[in-house]
């Protein structure tokens, strides 16, 4: 009955309950609805990071990272490729040739990451290929193409079928150049990757830099499901031995990070908006408590213990904040998940987004386990904002209570 | 056989500038059954006397048994319990629980006291039809006239099945015909059920059906005169 009570004394006074209840239905609304919209601006960030740039594990000799050193290349690159391709939890392996370099047009130059690809092999393990704004992915046979990001070809003031000079330095270190014509321009969304990618074809740049046939410095490999990708990991290092195996959590810590900053962000954000409203709560629980000094007097008078009062009180804190909670969850989660299949359109700013590497175009994430969290969280709040007007309760004297007018 | 025994009863309030002696030396034994009235004008320490024997308000001296029991010696939480499972209590304004239907008002106490669904469906069902409110079960407080309310509160007042039942000036907010009514009630209870009830009134139609009245004045026993 101590429920029944507590739960028909929420809607004592319709007009006060109402209004905290609303007040926390749109806080926690906000709180949910922000939680997503930043989760999703996180995934699709490093969604993009893993499908576009890093892909989700990578293989190289151990010392090629530390300085790019090109002399530390893969020998026999193309078997070891083909033997990572037989790993079922693989869905493609792609060998690259990489190098940091200079690309020149006729006015200037820029410093640039140059990946040597196998179309087709780089197709199963990135998404380039869809991020094409003109030309085509390497479908033409012409000699020495070449593919650049759109924001390199505006600051090269080059275009489609312009010629750029890519310097660099062969595998005896010698300085060597190779002009290229451009035959598609890509658009990733991401202004900085744009700027400083260009893709040529692996046997272009390998005849370039004198390599050695079938090598490679890099071998990026795409796995069928994200949770596979700590056991292929496994797998993958018992068939390459001495190389170095990464997975993208360790190519690209920041990425990870900005996952559990992420994470961290929300609860923060949730917290603070809950923190502001407790006071709402503990004032209208206040108002209950002395607008009610008598009856629960009269209640501690007839035989009701101090511990059932003070859970009259916390029940009541509970159910006024929890109605609040399930109606914000429950609205926010809506419009979070309308907004999982429906992109926010940011694209007023996107040139700012761009540039910090994220999409204009936003879908949110939510996450079932963050509904629950932030329900308990609720709850939480519900009971330390009646523990203040549970204690003035219990303060109560019946004889004093019972002779207010 | 004595329910109270009431033993050099002292309720004293320091002001800051005249001490109030509002339970002045009051010895008194009260026996089972009895449908005692206390009465006195205002201010005479009617009210206080009732807090005093039911627990509530703390004497400055003196003791109070109820069964042999020094009322007063009870610890805090222990006290609760002893109003709990031996006090019924009927007060002015009724002060019945809002938000509970008459029914639910009758049971909360039972279920305090730990009964089972099926004994407190059938003790509320008795207690209700005993004040003539079988028909008005499920209706909350506001939509029954204060002559329902109280006899609603009697009944809860009795639900625990108390020694004894203190009635603080039980009919002051009711009309004649409710007075009537609810004084039969409580008569008949008391006849027929042995429950003793103790009430501070200055009522003439209470007093007139009070086998016992006690008239206190000055915080002290002005007369003691058994019908």
């Amino acid at each position: 009955m101590l429920f029944s009570i507590s739960w028909r004394n929420v809607w004592r006074n319709k007009l006060r309950s109402a209004v905290i209840i609303i007040a926390i239905a749109l806080g926690i609304c906000a709180g949910v609805f922000s939680s997503a919209f930043y989760k999703g601006m996180a995934d699709q960030r490093i969604d993009k990071a893993i499908k576009t740039e890093i892909s989700h594990i990578q293989v190289h000799r151990p010392k090629f990272r530390q300085a790019n050193d090109i002399s530390q290349f893969i020998p026999e690159a193309d078997e070891l490729a083909a033997r990572i391709g037989e790993i079922p939890e693989v869905s493609g392996v792609s060998s690259r040739i990489i190098i940091f370099s200079m690309a020149s047009s006729a006015e200037t130059a820029s410093g640039v990451k140059i990946s040597g690809v196998m179309p087709g092999e780089e197709s199963k393990v990135t998404n380039l290929h869809t991020k094409l704004i003109e030309g085509n992915y390497f479908e033409e046979e012409r000699r020495n193409p070449i593919i650049v990001g759109w924001k390199l070809a505006e600051k090269l003031n080059v275009k489609m079928g312009s010629k750029i000079v890519l310097t660099l330095q062969d595998i005896d270190n010698n300085i060597v150049a190779g002009a290229f014509r451009i035959i598609g321009i890509f658009n990733t969304a991401n202004g900085i990757y744009d700027e400083s990618n260009v893709f040529v074809k692996h046997e272009d740049l390998r005849r370039l830099m004198e390599l050695p046939d079938h090598s490679a410095h890099e071998l990026a490999i795409l796995v069928e499901d994200n949770e596979l990708i700590r056991e292929t990991q496994e797998k993958i290092q018992t068939l390459t031995g001495n190389l170095e195996v990464l997975s993208w959590t360790e190519l690209s810590p920041e990425m990870n990070y900005l996952n559990e900053a992420m994470d961290l962000f929300m609860y923060i954000f949730i917290i603070i908006i809950l923190f502001a409203l407790l006071f709402g709560i503990i004032n209208t629980m206040l108002m209950v408590v002395l607008e009610r000094i008598k009856e629960i007097g009269m209640l501690m008078a007839i035989g009701m213990n101090r511990l059932r009062v003070f859970m009259m009180i916390v029940l009541e804190s509970i159910f006024l904040s929890l109605t609040g909670g399930v109606i914000g969850v429950l609205m926010g989660g809506g419009i979070s998940i309308y907004f999982e299949t429906n992109r926010i359109d940011l694209s007023m700013w996107g040139e700012v987004y761009q540039d910090l590497g994220y999409d204009p175009y936003v879908y949110t994430s939510l996450e079932f386990s963050l509904l629950v969290n932030v329900t308990i969280l609720v709850i939480i709040t519900g009971i330390i904002a009646s523990l203040y007007p549970a204690y003035k309760a219990l303060k109560n004297d019946p004889a004093d209570a019972l002779r207010i007018e | 056989m004595s329910v109270i025994e009431i033993k050099n009863l002292y309720k004293i309030y320091d002001g800051s500038e005249v001490e109030v002696r509002a339970v002045n030396g009051i010895n008194l034994n009260i026996e089972e059954g009895e449908f005692t009235a206390i009465v006195g004008p205002s201010g005479s320490g009617k009210t206080t006397f009732l807090n005093l024997v039911g627990g509530l308000d703390k004497p400055t001296d003196g003791k109070v048994f109820v069964d042999g029991i020094d009322v007063w010696s009870l610890k805090s939480r222990k006290l609760i319990d002893f109003r709990l499972h031996n006090i019924g209590f009927v007060f002015q304004s009724y002060n019945l629980i809002p938000v509970l239907t008459a029914k639910e008002n009758v049971e909360f106490i039972m279920q305090l006291q730990g009964w089972s669904r099926k004994d407190r469906i059938k003790r509320t069902g008795d207690l209700l039809k005993a004040v003539g409110l079988a028909d008005r079960m499920d209706s909350r407080p506001a939509k029954l006239s204060g002559g329902q309310q109280q006899r609603v509160a009697v009944a809860r007042a009795l639900a625990s099945k108390p020694k004894f039942v203190l009635a603080d000036e039980p009919t002051a907010n009711l009309d004649s015909k409710s007075t009537e009514n609810l004084l039969d009630i409580m008569e008949k209870l008391n006849q027929e059920e042995k429950i003793t009830f103790i009430f501070s009134t200055h009522d003439a139609r209470v007093i007139k059906k009070a086998r016992r009245v006690i008239t206190i004045e000055d915080g002290r026993i002005l007369k003691d005169e058994t019908k």
